[in-house]
């Protein structure tokens, strides 16, 4: 029946919407790298939601292959260039448990400094983007960035980097830290939380970003867990999982930290457990700082390892989630097979359930709430 | 600490349930054939005091005389991890059952299998290359290429 006064057939069309779909990226400033989302969209409303990634493939697990174990560290470098370090990290790690070497006492308090530095400067521009991409533009990510800086000036002190450190080596660290190391780290961590509860008055209660993330893009626990989420996404669904407690490496037994779990998993929580962590991470330097022995910083290891026959799988609690290394050996100096866990790639496989049926504004806080790292994603 | 199970041990329970499943087992890893590889996981998965819920990783390794597929299952639950294993002879047609109706983590990882190894993961809803793009020749993670 034609509806006379909205015009006859016109206001017939009006109700219907045909499904269509928007590519979002490549090149985007919201998708934090070389990332397409093919977004199914009726109206403003995603219906389904596609990655398409590879843009930035490199091909590091085959690189993997033709290199001796040691040269294959700077490679890991540029998986998450956010955090580098916990990538060496997790490299060397598999490595010393494939060939069993001992790592000296100061090596390990020392790779735990530096994992937890890495861990709040990558939860710091996690924090900053997702509100950036809330559309706060870089005024928080100026806040975050101002500690962050501090945390570089440290990486540069010990390694000479700021972004692709290779500090790491098998069997402990490249070199000693300097002399004006520990007063400016001790400096960083009697700062810090002051820092942290800054950013909390700042944004913690603030009404748009409760409005805009609180109930949005809700990651139920069994959905996590069958997805194989880690890291915050994980914690944010109130799954107490974290492989520092679940299945301590390194000399992470000996510290004193709590697992911060989120309530519902929506993107708020997964704010809030960054916001968190960054506590902990603090609490666990300065314990590792007052611990910290004297000693050698590596080990004696031969210069062309060649570890026994056999395979290992090594993981780590990287700052985005569970950093694994499979590695298999022949007993040659390069690996026979380099295979790299990436978190993100597989956090992002519960990014449909997240989406759908949010608006495209939503769909951007989701991804970003995700924390990804695209060096990390295509390798 | 993550409690790895004795693969020997997790075999008896599969050849009890399954009989003729199990190709080989050793402390590390149980290896399973090729045909009973779903229900061998969806029995890890769903049985009691094993509980296997989370599928962390899922790789695949060119030994050129063969292909293996592996999986590194943990329970969040009871704390403890397995290795699961199948093996694929067949170099022009290396076949296997998905598992992304178990775990849906399995979905981008066998897409990467499949992509990078050429891994041919029977049932996945959308099995298409990952990482290069559509009309890449070859599977570059293959002993035998370059």
């Amino acid at each position: 029946m034609l509806d006379i006064r909205c015009g006859g057939i016109i206001s017939e069309m009006a109700i219907r919407t045909e499904p269509f779909i928007l590519n979002i990226g490549p090149q985007h400033p919201s998708t934090h790298g070389v990332f397409r989302m093919r977004v199914t969209l009726d109206g403003e409303v995603v219906v389904d939601v596609e990655p398409v990634i590879g843009y930035l493939h490199r091909g590091i697990e085959k690189l993997g292959e033709t290199r001796t174990y040691t040269q294959i560290i700077p490679l890991t470098d540029r998986l998450d260039y956010v955090a580098s370090m916990t990538n060496n990290f997790a490299y060397v790690l598999a490595v010393e448990k494939l060939a069993s070497i001992e790592v000296p006492e100061r090596a390990e308090y020392l790779r735990i400094i530096m994992a937890e530095m890495m861990r709040i400067a990558n939860h710091l521009m996690a924090i900053g983007f997702f509100l950036n991409d809330l559309g706060a533009m870089m005024t928080p990510v100026l806040y975050m960035w101002r500690e962050r800086e501090k945390l570089l000036d440290l990486f540069e002190m010990v390694c000479g980097q700021r972004l692709t450190y290779n500090y790491m080596r098998i069997g402990g660290v490249s070199h000693d830290i300097p002399e004006e190391f520990l007063p400016a780290l001790k400096r960083f961590v009697a700062e810090m939380p002051g820092f942290i509860d800054e950013y909390d008055r700042l944004l913690s209660q603030n009404e748009v970003l409760l409005a805009r993330t609180k109930g949005v893009g809700i990651l139920p626990k069994d959905t996590a867990i069958n997805t194989a989420a880690s890291g915050p996404v994980l914690r944010a669904s109130d799954v107490k999982w974290d492989i520092r407690r679940a299945d301590p490496y390194s000399i992470y037994d000996r510290f004193d930290f709590e697992i911060p779990v989120g309530t519902v998993g929506d993107c708020y929580d997964r704010y809030w457990v960054r916001m968190q962590e960054m506590r902990q991470s603090v609490r666990i330097l300065e314990q590792a700082i007052a611990q910290l022995p004297e000693g050698e910083a590596c080990a004696k290891v031969p210069q062309l390892l060649r570890p026994p026959v056999g395979e290992v799988y090594g993981h780590i609690e990287a700052p985005k989630g569970e950093l694994g290394f499979h590695l298999v050996s022949d007993n040659s100096i390069a690996p026979y097979r380099f295979h790299i866990r990436a978190p993100t790639l597989i956090n992002m496989t519960a990014l449909k359930d997240m989406a759908i049926g949010w608006k495209v504004a939503d769909l951007i806080i989701i991804f970003g709430s995700i924390d990804v790292c695209l060096g990390e994603i295509d390798r | 600490m993550t409690k790895a199970l004795n693969g020997e041990e997790v075999a008896k329970k599969i050849t009890k349930k399954f009989p003729g499943s199990i190709a080989a087992a050793d402390k590390a890893a149980v290896v399973v054939t090729r045909k009973s590889l779903y229900q061998v996981a969806e029995f890890l998965k769903n049985t009691p005091k094993l509980d296997f819920d989370y599928l962390t990783n899922l790789t695949a390794v060119d030994y050129t005389d063969y292909f293996e597929v592996v999986y590194h299952l943990i329970s969040l639950k009871h704390n403890h991890s397995v290795v699961l294993k199948a093996r694929c002879y067949d170099r022009d047609k290396p076949a296997v059952p998905s598992v992304v109706s178990l775990w849906r983590a399995a979905d981008f990882q066998e897409r990467e299998a499949y992509d990078l190894m050429g891994i041919i993961f029977e049932g996945h809803p959308n099995l298409k290359r990952l990482l290069l793009w559509e009309g890449f020749v070859g599977h570059p993670l293959r002993r035998d290429y370059l």
